[in-house]
């Protein structure tokens, strides 16, 4: 039995967890940077719209 | 009178304690830890490449496993990593019980994914390990099984926290549940000694007495180090990313979002 497509299959399975593991908090805080800025404009307006 | 014997009498500022306590103050943590990320993941690629070469390219192949060996450079470093992710968990659950860190709690709760993701992968090389050297892809031996019951508890530890609104209760059970569990990780390590188990036998010792051959052992080591460096930047930007969340409302993270904008 060839043992190549085993050891392909781990490191590919290693390298699928390290780097979901590695963008997953990335695209969580693009989500929190925009969720942020929108929280900002949102005051903004309010606080014109009340001058 | 001498005017300089106050100025004598105060105590030297220690460095470390200083320094420690700057980490409380999410505005400061989040700038050091960004300048240090990047260093965290330079050192990674590198360790990483220096590991994988020497392992894959370098290494020899096992009398016994043949090449499939080749397989325990990213495995070994995960299963390594995952116990080592758990047993933090518990340490911040115990700190979390008592005397808190601002970040300890934050920390604790972002290094569970991680955890549960390499624990999973560590599952899956199991699968690659061994069809080409057991001849069978599962076995319910003492160490498979017990690392299966590791997966089990960080789902539970994970979805235990989601199930809770609240998030201070949230954690707090989180917390006491993998305390529970830490009992599970001497049983993982010792399991190959206290049963009869397909999986082999420990053959590397802090203590001495390894039974694995130099041109094995440094790739190993090597690829152990670099997956903890992985993991020192991984948690950072989770728990930057998290701080973010926490202090929605608070102008150094407005600042943040603004620079973000420019």
């Amino acid at each position: 039995m060839s043992h190549t497509p085993f050891i392909w299959a781990a490191y590919t399975l290693g390298a699928v967890v390290l780097l979901w593991c590695a963008l997953a908090p990335l695209a969580r805080k693009r989500t929190a940077i925009r969720d942020i800025r929108r929280l900002i404009q949102l005051e903004e307006r309010t606080r014109d719209s009340d001058s | 009178m001498n005017t300089n014997t106050a100025t004598q009498a105060t105590p030297r500022k220690n460095a470390f304690l200083l320094f420690i306590h700057k980490l409380g103050s999410p505005p400061w943590f989040y700038d050091f830890s960004g300048k240090l990320i990047p260093w965290l993941w330079l050192a990674f690629a590198l360790l990483a490449a220096w590991g994988l070469y020497l392992g894959l390219v370098k290494g020899p192949a096992d009398y016994l496993q043949g090449e499939s060996v080749r397989i325990m450079y990213i495995h070994v470093p995960s299963a390594w990593m995952s116990m080592l992710i758990y047993t933090s968990n518990g340490h911040h659950g115990l700190h979390r019980a008592g005397l808190a860190h601002p970040h300890h709690g934050s920390a604790g709760d972002e290094q569970r994914p991680g955890g549960r993701r390499l624990h999973a992968g560590r599952a899956g090389h199991r699968f690659t390990l061994g069809g080409p050297t057991w001849g069978t892809y599962w076995v319910w031996d003492a160490r498979l099984t017990s690392e299966l019951v590791l997966l089990f508890l960080y789902l539970g530890v994970m979805g235990l926290y989601s199930a809770i609104d609240e998030p201070r209760k949230a954690a707090r059970a989180a917390c006491l549940l993998a305390l529970v569990g830490l009992v599970n990780l001497p049983i993982i390590h010792f399991s190959v000694k206290w049963w009869n188990t397909l999986h082999q036998p420990n053959s590397i010792s802090i203590t001495g007495g390894s039974s694995i051959d130099p041109s094995m052992l440094w790739p190993l080591l090597i690829m152990a180090v670099a997956v903890k460096f992985y993991y020192a930047a991984n948690l950072l930007t989770r728990t930057r990313v998290r701080l973010l969340e926490q202090d929605l409302r608070k102008g150094w993270v407005r600042d943040v979002a603004r620079e973000k904008a420019k």
